[in-house]
C-alpha cells in the first residue's frame, strides 16, 4: 500500500478529462495522504509505548525507524517544512528537526531502562521537531498529565495533579512550588542537551496557561517545600507510570506512610498531620 | 516410521494429543509462550505467560509395537518465576517465561534453563520413587521419639513409593540484564550458556552465578542513536566459540569468541540486499529478524522475518541459498497488520532431525511444513474441528484476491488473533508440537 513509487490504479473512468496531470497530481495527494495517516499513526503508537507496562524497546526502535524514515522523506520533498513551519524556530534548518535526535530519549540513570519518548512529549514539543500537527501535541500535553498523574506517583506528578484538580474546580489548590519544580526542570533538561532553551519555555509556558496562574496554598507549600523534584524528572513522571492502573487514588496516600520511597516526606512531621488535607484534596480531584 | 524424519511431504500429519483448557476463554496466564523438547525428545516442555513451566513426558511403554502411539503426558508443573517489581524504576518486572532450554542430560536429573525478561534459572527435575521408612529416632509422620521410649537400634530402608517428580530451583542468574532477555542458549561445552537482551549479550558459567561476562554490547553512547537491537542469539552446536546474533534490522553476525573478549566486531556478517521493487515504509519492520537458529548438522542457520524463511550457509554471507515465503499474501495488508501491532509478532521456526525440514507458525492457527529436499511447501492447521485420534491434517490453502476456490480460506477471513508463535519438533522423531494461544497440540506422522 505504500509501496514508494508505485501508481496506484485510478479506477474512476469518467473523470479522466485532463488525463495524465490529474491522475499524477490524485496519485501525489492520495500517497501523502496515506504518509501523513501513517506518520501520525506511528506518532501515537510512540506516545502509548510508554503508558505500557513494559515498553518493549524493539517495537519502539522499529516504529521510530519508520517515523524518521517519513520525515526524511518528507523532508526532501519539501512538505515536512511546510509542516513544522508553524511552531519552528524559523532559524532552525530542516535536519536539524529531524527526529534522529531526539525521538529515543536519554536514560534516566546510567543504565536505566530506555523509556521511549512520545515524540510528542514535552521532549519532542521542546524539540519542536516531530510535532505533526498541533492537535496530536496538545492532546498529548493535557490528556496525558491528567491521566497519568491522577493515579501516579508523588513528587512531580503529585503537584502535576493538584494542577489538574484545580483547573477543575478553580480552587486555590495551586502549589506555587510547581513553578519552581518546573524551572529547575528547565535547568536540568538544558544542561543535558544542549538545544534551544526558549523552545523549553514555550512549551512549559503553555501547561501553565492551562492550568491557570498557580496562588500559594500555605499547607501544600510547606507540604511539598521539602520534595526534592529533580529527582522525579519527565522521564519519571510520564513513563513511569507502569503501575498507574493498579494504584487508586487512595493508595496513593497509603504510599505517603513509612514504607514507601520519598525520605524527604516522610521525615517531615508536619506531613502527617496534612494527610487530612491531601485526603480531602484527592476526593475533590477524583470526584468521589 | 520412527526415522530421522523424512521429507515434509512425504509424511502425513495426524492429530495426536492436545493440552489445555478447551473453551475459548483464555486465561491470560495460560498463554504459552515458549515450547522446547529435549535432547532425547523424551520430555517437552512448554512456559507460558504466568511464570509456570510444564513438563510432558513421552511413555515408552508401547514402543516395541508396530503401531505404537506415544502420548505426552503431564510429568512435572512448577511455577519458575514470579511477578516481581522493580522499584528503582517503577516497573512491573513479567514473570513470563521467554525460553526454556534444556541441558544434556548427564544423569538420572534432568536440568532446564527457564528465562523471564530480567532472571534465568536452572531447574533441576529428578524422580523420587523411593524413601526411607523405619527411622529410629522419629515416628512414620516425622515427629520425634522420645528418647526414654528408644529402646532398640534400626536402620531404616527404602520402599518403593510413587513416582514423584520434584522440581528444585539450583541456580539462579539475576540483575545482569537492563533490558529484556529474548534469548538464551546452552554451549555446547556444556559448561556455559549465553544470554542475550536488546542490546547486550552475556556469557555465563553454569555453576556462577554472581558474575556474568559482557561479550556483545551494541548500545551506543548516547542512546537517542539507537536505531537497531537484538532479536535472537544462540551458539552454535558444535563449535563452542562461536555463536550468532540477529537484528531489527535483518542482519547476522557470527562471533568467534576466540578473537576478542567483547565480540563487537563480528567475523561474518550476513545480510541480503534489499530488493528495491519492494520498499516500503514498512520494508524495515519486516524485515526485523525474529528468530535464528542453527541447523543440527552445524553448517546453515534459518532465520525467520514477518514474511520469510531463510536458510543460509555459514558460508556465505551475501545472501541466503533458500528462501521460503511464510504467507506472501500478507504483504498487501501490512499497513494494516502494522495499525493493529500484528506485523510486530515474533514467530519462531525450527528444523527436524535431519535438517530437511523446517517448520514455522502463521495466523489462523496455520503452520507451515518447508521441505528443502523436495522444494515443496504445506500449509496446515491446528484447529479443535480436525481432533480425532489419528485424523490425518488436511492441506490448506489461502486465496491472496480475486476467486475465492472450495477449501481455500480468503486473507481477509484470517483470525490474526489465533497466532502460532512456538513451534518444536522432536530431535530424532516425526513428532511435533504446536502452540496455539493456549492450547499445545501434538501431531504425528500417520503410521500405516
Amino acid at each position: 500500500m505504500f509501496s514508494k513509487g508505485t501508481k496506484r490504479k485510478f479506477s474512476d473512468g469518467d473523470e479522466e478529462i485532463s488525463a495524465e496531470s490529474l491522475v499524477g497530481a490524485r496519485v501525489a495527494s492520495s500517497y501523502s495522504l496515506q504518509r501523513q495517516s501513517l506518520l501520525d499513526m506511528s506518532l501515537i503508537k510512540l506516545q502509548l509505548c510508554h503508558m505500557l507496562v513494559e515498553p518493549n524497546l524493539c517495537r519502539s526502535v522499529l516504529i521510530a525507524n519508520t517515523v524518521r524514515q517519513i520525515q526524511e522523506e518528507m523532508t526532501h520533498d519539501g512538505s515536512w517544512h511546510m509542516v513544522t513551519e508553524a511552531f519552528c524556530n524559523p532559524g532552525q534548518s530542516p535536519s536539524e528537526r529531524l527526529v534522529a535526535t531526539e525521538v529515543l530519549c536519554r536514560s534516566r540513570e546510567q543504565d536505566a531502562e530506555p523509556k521511549l519518548f512520545s515524540v510528542i512529549s514535552y521532549e519532542g514539543c521542546r524539540e519542536e521537531e516531530v510535532v505533526a500537527d498541533e492537535t496530536l501535541c496538545s492532546v498529548s500535553v493535557s490528556d496525558t498529565v491528567s491521566d497519568v498523574c491522577l493515579a501516579g506517583r508523588m513528587g512531580q506528578c503529585w503537584e502535576k495533579s493538584e494542577l489538574s484538580g484545580v483547573e477543575r474546580d478553580e480552587e486555590a489548590l495551586e502549589d506555587s512550588s510547581l513553578g519552581s519544580g518546573e524551572d529547575e526542570e528547565i535547568d536540568t533538561e538544558d544542561e543535558a542537551s544542549t538545544k534551544s532553551p526558549k523552545t523549553t519555555g514555550q512549551v512549559f509556558g503553555t501547561f501553565e496557561i492551562k492550568n491557570g496562574s498557580p496562588g500559594p496554598d500555605s499547607a501544600l507549600e510547606e507540604l511539598f517545600s521539602d520534595v526534592d523534584t529533580s529527582y522525579y524528572d519527565l522521564d519519571t513522571m510520564l513513563t513511569g507510570m507502569q503501575s498507574a492502573p493498579k494504584m487508586g487514588p487512595y493508595d496513593l496516600l497509603d504510599s505517603l506512610a513509612p514504607s514507601h520511597s520519598s525520605p524527604t516526606i516522610v521525615s517531615t512531621p508536619k506531613c502527617r498531620s496534612d494527610l487530612n488535607e491531601l485526603d480531602h484534596i484527592m476526593e475533590i480531584i477524583v470526584g468521589s | 516410521m520412527a526415522g530421522a524424519g523424512g521429507g515434509g511431504n512425504d509424511v502425513q500429519w495426524c492429530f495426536s494429543q492436545v493440552k489445555g483448557a478447551i473453551d475459548d476463554d483464555v486465561a491470560e496466564a495460560d498463554i504459552i509462550s515458549t515450547v522446547e523438547f529435549n535432547h532425547s525428545g523424551e520430555l517437552l516442555a512448554t512456559g507460558d505467560k504466568g511464570g509456570r513451566v510444564v513438563i510432558f513426558q513421552q511413555e515408552t511403554e508401547n514402543k516395541s509395537q508396530s503401531q505404537f502411539r506415544s502420548e505426552y503426558n503431564v510429568y512435572s508443573t512448577f511455577q519458575s518465576h514470579e511477578p516481581e517489581f522493580d522499584y528503582l524504576k517503577s516497573l512491573e518486572i513479567e514473570e513470563k517465561i521467554n525460553k526454556i532450554r534444556w541441558l544434556p542430560q548427564k544423569n538420572a536429573a534432568q536440568f532446564l534453563l527457564s528465562t523471564n525478561d530480567k532472571t534465568i534459572k536452572l531447574w533441576k527435575i529428578s524422580e523420587r520413587d523411593k524413601r526411607p521408612e523405619g527411622y529410629n529416632l522419629k515416628e512414620e509422620d516425622g515427629r520425634y521419639r522420645d528418647a526414654a521410649t528408644i529402646t532398640t537400634l534400626r536402620v531404616p530402608v527404602f520402599r518403593p513409593m510413587d513416582l514423584m517428580v520434584e522440581a528444585s530451583p539450583r541456580r539462579v542468574f539475576a540483575n545482569a540484564h537492563t533490558y529484556h532477555i529474548n534469548s538464551i542458549s546452552v554451549n555446547s561445552d556444556n559448561e556455559t550458556y549465553l544470554s542475550a537482551d536488546d542490546l547486550r549479550i552475556n556469557l555465563w558459567h553454569l555453576e556462577i552465578t554472581d558474575r556474568s561476562f559482557n561479550i556483545v554490547d551494541i548500545k551506543p553512547a548516547n542512546m537517542e542513536e539507537l536505531t537497531e537491537v537484538i532479536t535472537a542469539a544462540e551458539f552454535h552446536p558444535h563449535q563452542c566459540n562461536t555463536f550468532v546474533y540477529s537484528s531489527s534490522k535483518g542482519t547476522i553476525r557470527l562471533c568467534d569468541m576466540r578473537a576478542s573478549a567483547l565480540c563487537d566486531k563480528h567475523s561474518k556478517l550476513f545480510e541480503e540486499p534489499e530488493d528495491p521493487s519492494n520498499r516500503s515504509f514498512f520494508s524495515e519492520i519486516i524485515s526485523s529478524i525474529s528468530d535464528v537458529k542453527f541447523s543440527h548438522n552445524g553448517r546453515y542457520m534459518m532465520t525467520r522475518d514477518y514474511l520469510s524463511v531463510k536458510i543460509w550457509d555459514l558460508n556465505m554471507e551475501n545472501r541466503p541459498v533458500e528462501t521460503y515465503q511464510v504467507h506472501e499474501y500478507l504483504r498487501s495488508k501490512l499497513c494494516s497488520l502494522y495499525e493493529n501491532d500484528c506485523i510486530f509478532d515474533k514467530f519462531e521456526c525450527c528444523w527436524n532431525g535431519n535438517d530437511s525440514v523446517v517448520m514455522t507458525g502463521s495466523y489462523n492457527n496455520f503452520f507451515r511444513m518447508l521441505d528443502r529436499s523436495q522444494r515443496r511447501d504445506v500449509t496446515l492447521e491446528a484447529s479443535r474441528e480436525s481432533c480425532k485420534p489419528r485424523q490425518v491434517l488436511k492441506p490448506r490453502r489461502v486465496c491472496a484476491g480475486g476467486k475465492r476456490k472450495k477449501d481455500e480460506i480468503s486473507v481477509d477471513s484470517l483470525d490474526f488473533n489465533k497466532k502460532i508463535l512456538h513451534t518444536a519438533w522432536h530431535p530424532q522423531e516425526n513428532i511435533i508440537a504446536v502452540a496455539t494461544t493456549n492450547n499445545l497440540y501434538i501431531f504425528q506422522e500417520k503410521v500405516n
